[in-house]
C-alpha cells in the first residue's frame, strides 16, 4: 500500500503549503527583486482629466543629478499602442471603435493619471525630484467624467475619431420574441440601477522590473501579473516587437490581483524598453496614490431593465439596456466584460424564456475600466436579484417563492438559456433550502422584533445567483471576438525518485494553488504533497499558458494537470507491464501503485519512475525514457457555479449606519478539492461584495478629478465592517471537465452584493423604500430615513 | 519625500533654539501626520526637529485637581494609564479609540493637539474639559488655543510641553467615524466639573468648537434628553463625499446625546 497518510487528496482541508513563506515575510514579490546596476523609473502623470499637450520641456530634468534619461512619446517612435484583446461588433456588424492606447500620451491626456513622461534615475527619489522639473504645457480641455456627460449632445470627444464617445452598441437575444411576451404580460416591472465603480486595491501595488542582457539580447520583465505568457505575447508582438524566444516574463509571488493584474500596462513596456535602451535594469513600483489612478477600475454600469411576469409570477421576458463605462482607453479585456460576461448571464437561475439586452460602451475621461473579481457577473446578478425583489414587492409575491417558482429545475440540465449559454448542472432548490435553514429565515421576524426593541432596524436579504466561469472554450470565445485561446497547460514531471514538479500556466496570487494542485497529484498519483512542487509564473519554465482569472485555474488548469497525469499513468503502465512481465491491459493503477490485476505483483510509482530514468531494464524499442507529460486542455463549456447567499443587517436609525450581523453562503462550486481554501475564497469574495454593497464607491467630480483617490476617502472593507460568514457547499458535479469542478474564486463577490442590499431595503420596509444604490453609506441611509419620516 | 536636515535635541531649550533659528524647520514627535505628508511631498520642511528625546515632555502625573499629561505621551499610554482611567475615564476611552493600534503606539498628545486637525479626537477633550495647554513660553487656556483649521495659538518657535486636564465630575465622548478614513466625522466631548458644563464638537466643523446651546441645556438638566432636541446649525460645517453639512449637523446632536449617556 502506498496510500498517502494522512489523507491529503481531494476533499482534505490540508494547510496551505505557501503560507509559511507568506506569513514569515519570505515571499518573493516583484519589488523584492533587485538586479545589479538597477535604475528607477518614475512616471509623470497627468493632473488633468482632459488636456492638449502643447509641449514638454525635459532638458532641465535630464540635467539633474542622478538622472539617466527622460522619455516622452517622442522617444518611443516605432513602439505600438497597448493592444485590446477582445473585439466586439456593433448591432450593424461593424467592429467597435478601438482608438490607440499609447504607452505615453501622444499630444493629449485623457484621464487623471495618464502617463505623460518617464524619468529614469539612480534612485527613486532622484527620479521623482526630476519629474517635478519636467514642464508640461497643458491646454486644459473640457472633460466628460460620466457616461451621461459623454453622451450629451455636443459633448467633448475623448478620442477625436470616436463620434459620441461610443465604443460600441451591441446586443444579444431576440427583441421581437421579448416584445411579444411583454404584450401578453400580466405585470411589467421597470427597474433602474447604477452598478458602482470600484477600485481594486490589491494589497501589493503593481511593480515592474525590466532587464536586458546586452550579450545575448534577451529581455526579461519581472512583473505583478496574473498571466505572464499573455503579457509576453501582447508586449512582445504588439508593443515592443520582441520575438518571444528573446523575451522572458516572470510573475513571482503576487499579492492579490482580483483582475487588476491581468492587463498589459504601459509601465511594463516602459521598463522593458528602457532597460534595453539604457543597458541598465529599470524598476518601477507604484505607490498607493498611483494605483488609484493607474490600475484598471471595475464595474460602472447604468442600467434600465424591465421584467414581464404572468399573473402567477412566472417570468415571461426580460429586456435590459445597459451603458458601460470603458474609461479613457480600452484596457486589455474591457470590451468583453459588459457583453459576454454580463448579458449572457441575464437568465441567471431562472427559466425566463425570452431575453433581449443591448449594451452601449462609452468612453469617458476616467481611468480605464476592466474585469474586477466577478467581471460582468456581479453586475448581472445585482440587476437580476434586485429586480426579482422589486417585482415581488410590486406584484405582491413572496420573494423566496417567486424565485423558487422560476428556478430551472434540477432535472432540466443541460439547460439552454435564451442568451447563448448552456448550463451543464446545478440544483438551485437545494442551495436555497440549505441557506434558508442555515440562516433561520423562518425565525427572522422574531429577530427583527427583538432588534426593534433595541432601537435597531433589522432586515434580511436573499440572492440566488449563478455565474459562468472556468473560461473558456477557445473556439466559442474566438467566434465572439476574443483574440486569444483560453485553454490551459499543465506539465507533470515525475522525478527519478518519485517526487513531482508540476508546471502550470495558471498563476497563484493568493488562491492557494500550490496546495490545491499538489492535492490533485496526491490524490491521483499517491505522492505526498510535501513531495510535490508547483511551478508557475515564469515563461522560461512553463509552457505557454493563459493564466488565472475568471475562476479558471482549477477547472481549466487543474483539468490540464489531470490529463497530463493520465498520460503519466498510461506510460507508467507500459513500464510496469514490462517490469512485471504482464500485459498492459492487466495493469491497474491506484494512488501510487501499479498492480497486475488479480495477483499480488505490484510496483510503486517510484520504482517505475526510477526505471524510466535509468532504463536498464526497459521497453526501449517502444517507449522513450523519462516520465514527464504535458497536456493542453481546452474546456468544452464554461462552468456554472451557483447558490444562495443570505445577508442580515441592522441599521442604526439615528446615524444610518448599517451593521452586517450575519451572512450565509451556500455555494455549488462543483467538486471541492480543499474545503478550507474554498471557505477562505468565499469569505474573501463576500468581503469584497460587502465592500461594494456598503462601502466602496469611486467618485469623480464633473471635471474628472478623482475625489476618492486614497484610502482616506475610498472605503475599503475592514474586519469590523464584516460579520461571521457561514460557508457551506452543495455539490453538483461539472459534467464536462475531468475533475467535476466549477470554480470558487468569484462566487462570493458575485452573489453577495444583492443579498446585502436586499437586506438593507428590507430593514427599511416601513419607509416604503424600493431600492438603494450601492454603496449604501450611512449618509445615504440617513437621507432616506430623514427624508421620509415613518 | 524631499531632503531635510534632522535634529534630535535632548532638551526643550535646544529644541526651541533650533526652531527659532530656522523658520522652515518643523517639530515632529510621533510623526503620524507629518511623515505621510512628507512622503506625499505635500510638505517641504528644511529640517525636522525630533522632540522624542526630551524627557521633560513625558509622563502622566496628578497635580491637585488636574491630570498633567506630557506632550510626548503616546495615545496608547493614555488609553492604558491607570491614573487616567481612574481620574478621567472618558479621556482614556477617547485615546483608546484614536485611529488604529499602529497610530496609538506612535501618535502623541502634543502632536495631535498642535496639529489641530478638525477631524482629530484630542482637541475635543482639551476643549471639552477646559484644559490648559502648557508651552515652552506660557500657559494657554483651551478656549484661546484652537484658532481654526490646522491653526492654533502656538507660535512657530513655541512647543507644546504638556496639557493640564481639570478632573471633572462627569465626562463622556462619542463620535461617528468617517467610513473610509476612520477620522471623526462628528464627535462630542461633554463634561461637568470645575470648568462648568462644557460641550466640545469635533469633526463637524473646520475647527473644534463649543456648543453653547447644549451647554446651557445640560447645565439646567444633565441628561441625554436635554440635548436630544437641540439642533446644530449646518451653516459653516464641513461637507465631503461621506457627509454633507446637514448630515454632520444631525450627527452632532446624536453624538452629544450619546456622549452624555456615556458620561452617566
Amino acid at each position: 500500500m502506498n496510500l498517502v497518510t494522512p489523507f491529503e487528496g481531494i476533499g482534505a482541508s490540508v494547510k496551505r503549503k505557501e503560507d509559511l513563506r507568506f506569513l514569515s515575510g519570505r515571499g518573493q514579490y516583484t519589488d523584492d527583486i533587485n538586479r545589479p546596476g538597477q535604475a528607477y523609473a518614475f512616471i509623470l502623470r497627468s493632473p488633468h482629466a482632459h488636456a492638449r499637450i502643447a509641449g514638454i520641456e525635459t532638458a532641465k530634468a535630464a540635467a539633474m543629478p542622478g538622472v539617466l534619461a527622460v522619455y516622452t512619446s517622442a522617444d518611443l517612435a516605432g513602439i505600438g499602442g497597448l493592444p485590446c484583446g477582445w473585439q466586439i461588433h456593433n448591432k450593424d456588424g461593424t467592429p467597435m471603435a478601438e482608438p490607440k492606447h499609447p504607452v505615453l500620451a501622444e499630444g493629449k491626456v485623457r484621464h487623471v493619471g495618464d502617463p505623460v513622461a518617464v524619468v529614469i534615475a539612480e534612485t527613486r527619489a532622484r527620479a521623482r525630484d526630476a519629474a517635478e522639473a519636467v514642464l508640461v504645457d497643458y491646454e486644459v480641455l473640457p472633460a466628460v467624467a460620466s457616461m451621461a456627460a459623454a453622451q450629451a449632445p455636443g459633448a467633448p470627444l475623448v478620442h477625436e475619431g470616436v463620434a459620441g464617445n461610443l465604443c460600441y452598441d451591441w446586443h444579444i437575444g431576440d427583441a421581437a420574441q421579448v416584445e411579444a411576451a411583454f404584450a401578453k404580460a400580466a405585470h411589467r416591472v421597470v427597474f433602474e440601477t447604477t452598478n458602482n465603480r470600484l477600485v481594486p486595491n490589491a494589497m501589493e501595488p503593481r511593480c515592474a522590473v525590466g532587464d536586458y542582457d546586452t550579450a545575448t539580447g534577451e529581455h526579461t520583465l519581472y512583473t505583478t501579473s496574473q498571466n505572464p505568457h499573455v503579457i509576453r505575447l501582447l508586449m512582445g508582438a504588439f508593443v515592443l516587437n520582441i520575438p518571444e524566444a528573446k523575451l522572458r516574463v516572470v510573475a513571482p509571488d503576487v499579492g492579490g490581483g482580483f483582475g487588476s493584474k491581468i492587463y498589459h500596462y504601459a509601465e511594463e513596456a516602459i521598463v522593458t524598453w528602457a532597460a534595453a535602451k539604457l543597458g541598465r535594469p529599470v524598476k518601477w513600483t507604484a505607490d498607493r496614490s498611483e494605483s488609484f489612478v493607474s490600475d484598471a477600475h471595475g464595474r460602472d454600469h447604468v442600467t434600465r431593465a424591465e421584467l414581464a411576469l404572468d399573473a402567477e409570477g412566472r417570468f415571461l421576458a426580460l429586456k435590459v439596456s445597459t451603458q458601460a463605462n470603458m474609461g479613457a482607453y480600452l484596457s486589455t479585456f474591457a470590451p468583453c466584460v459588459p457583453t459576454y460576461l454580463y448579458a449572457t448571464l441575464l437568465a441567471g437561475v431562472y427559466t425566463t424564456p425570452a431575453i433581449y439586452a443591448e449594451v452601449k460602451a462609452v468612453f469617458t475621461n476616467t481611468v480605464p475600466v476592466d474585469a474586477y473579481r466577478g467581471a460582468g457577473r456581479p453586475e448581472a446578478t445585482f440587476l437580476l436579484e434586485r429586480l426579482v425583489d422589486v417585482a415581488a414587492k410590486r406584484c405582491g409575491f413572496d420573494r423566496v417563492e417567486l424565485r423558487r417558482k422560476n428556478f430551472i429545475s434540477p432535472d432540466a440540465f443541460p439547460y439552454q438559456t435564451p442568451v447563448a449559454l448552456q448550463y451543464d448542472s446545478g440544483n438551485y432548490h437545494a442551495t436555497l433550502d440549505a441557506a434558508l435553514a442555515t440562516a433561520d429565515w423562518a425565525g427572522f421576524e422574531a429577530r427583527r422584533a427583538e432588534a426593534k426593541a433595541r432601537g435597531r432596524l433589522r432586515g434580511i436579504g436573499i440572492s440566488t445567483y449563478l455565474e459562468a466561469c472556468g473560461i473558456a472554450p477557445s473556439a466559442v470565445v474566438g467566434s465572439l471576438g476574443a483574440r486569444a485561446g483560453l485553454y490551459e497547460v499543465g506539465t507533470i514531471r515525475v522525478h527519478p525518485t518519485g517526487s513531482v514538479t508540476v508546471l502550470t500556466g495558471a498563476h497563484s496570487h493568493g488562491q492557494g494553488h500550490e496546495t490545491t494542485f499538489a492535492q490533485l497529484v496526491a490524490d491521483k498519483l499517491g505522492v505526498p504533497i510535501a513531495n510535490v512542487e508547483v511551478v508557475h509564473g515564469d515563461t522560461a519554465k512553463v509552457p505557454f499558458g493563459m493564466g488565472t482569472y475568471g475562476s479558471r485555474s482549477l477547472a481549466v488548469g487543474g483539468s490540464a494537470m489531470d490529463k497530463a497525469m493520465d498520460k503519466i499513468i498510461a506510460k507508467g503502465k507500459k513500464i510496469a507491464a514490462h517490469l512485471m512481465e504482464a500485459s498492459v491491459e492487466d495493469i491497474e493503477f491506484d494512488r501510487g501503485t501499479f498492480r497486475v490485476a488479480g495477483t499480488d505483483k505490484a510496483k510503486s510509482l517510484t520504482e517505475i519512475s526510477l526505471a524510466a530514468y535509468v532504463p536498464h531494464n526497459y521497453p526501449i524499442e517502444e517507449l522513450e525514457p523519462g516520465l514527464e507529460e504535458t497536456a493542453f486542455y481546452d474546456p468544452k463549456n464554461f462552468t456554472y457555479p451557483g447558490g444562495c447567499h443570505i445577508a442580515e443587517v441592522e441599521i442604526e436609525p439615528e446615524t444610518g449606519r448599517v451593521h452586517l450581523v450575519n451572512f450565509t453562503a451556500v455555494d455549488d462550486v462543483g467538486r471541492v478539492i480543499n474545503p478550507m481554501i474554498v471557505e477562505g475564497q468565499v469569505q474573501g469574495g463576500v468581503a469584497q461584495g460587502v465592500g461594494q454593497a456598503l462601502l466602496e464607491g469611486c467618485v469623480y467630480d464633473a471635471d474628472g478629478q478623482l475625489l476618492s483617490g486614497s484610502m482616506l476617502d475610498y472605503t475599503m472593507p475592514r474586519a469590523d465592517d464584516l460579520a461571521p460568514v457561514s460557508v457551506a457547499t452543495h455539490t453538483t458535479l461539472c459534467t464536462h471537465n475531468p475533475l467535476g469542478v466549477k470554480g470558487c474564486g468569484e462566487v462570493g463577490a458575485i452573489g453577495s452584493p444583492p443579498a446585502v442590499i436586499n437586506a438593507v431595503v428590507d430593514a427599511l420596509r416601513d419607509w416604503g423604500v424600493e431600492h438603494i444604490e450601492m454603496p449604501a453609506t450611512p449618509q445615504k441611509i440617513w437621507s432616506i430615513i430623514h427624508g421620509k419620516s415613518c | 519625500m524631499y531632503d531635510f536636515a534632522y535634529h534630535k535635541p535632548a532638551t526643550l531649550a535646544d529644541a526651541v533654539k533650533l526652531l527659532a533659528a530656522d523658520p522652515d524647520a518643523k517639530a515632529v514627535s510621533g510623526g503620524h501626520t507629518l511623515i505621510p505628508a512628507l512622503k506625499l511631498r505635500l510638505n517641504k520642511p528644511s529640517a525636522l526637529v525630533d522632540l522624542s528625546g526630551i524627557a521633560e515632555m513625558k509622563g502622566i502625573r496628578r497635580e491637585g485637581g488636574a491630570l498633567v499629561i506630557g506632550a510626548l505621551t503616546r495615545h496608547a499610554e493614555v488609553a492604558e494609564s491607570a491614573e487616567v482611567k481612574a481620574a478621567i475615564p472618558a479621556l482614556a476611552y477617547l485615546a483608546a479609540h484614536i485611529g488604529d493600534v499602529q497610530v496609538r503606539n506612535r501618535g502623541t498628545l502634543g502632536g495631535s493637539v498642535s496639529n489641530n486637525d478638525p477631524a482629530a479626537d484630542y482637541p475635543a477633550a482639551v476643549l471639552g474639559l477646559g484644559a490648559t495647554v502648557h508651552t515652552s513660553k506660557r500657559k494657554i487656556a483651551a478656549d484661546d488655543f484652537f484658532l481654526g483649521m490646522f491653526t492654533t495659538a502656538l507660535e512657530p518657535d513655541e512647543i507644546l510641553v504638556a496639557i493640564s486636564f481639570p478632573i471633572p465630575e462627569k465626562a463622556g465622548y462619542a463620535k461617528m467615524k468617517n467610513p473610509a478614513s476612520r477620522y471623526v466625522m462628528a464627535g462630542a466631548f461633554v463634561s461637568k466639573g470645575p470648568m462648568g458644563v462644557r460641550v466640545a464638537i469635533n469633526g463637524a466643523g473646520p475647527c473644534v468648537f463649543r456648543q453653547s446651546a447644549m451647554e446651557a441645556a445640560l447645565a439646567a438638566q444633565w441628561s441625554p434628553e436635554a440635548v436630544a432636541g437641540i439642533k446644530q446649525d449646518a451653516d459653516g460645517l464641513n461637507s465631503d463625499i461621506h457627509g454633507s453639512a446637514e448630515y454632520r449637523a444631525h450627527l452632532v446632536t446624536v453624538m452629544a446625546k450619546r456622549a452624555v449617556a456615556a458620561a452617566g
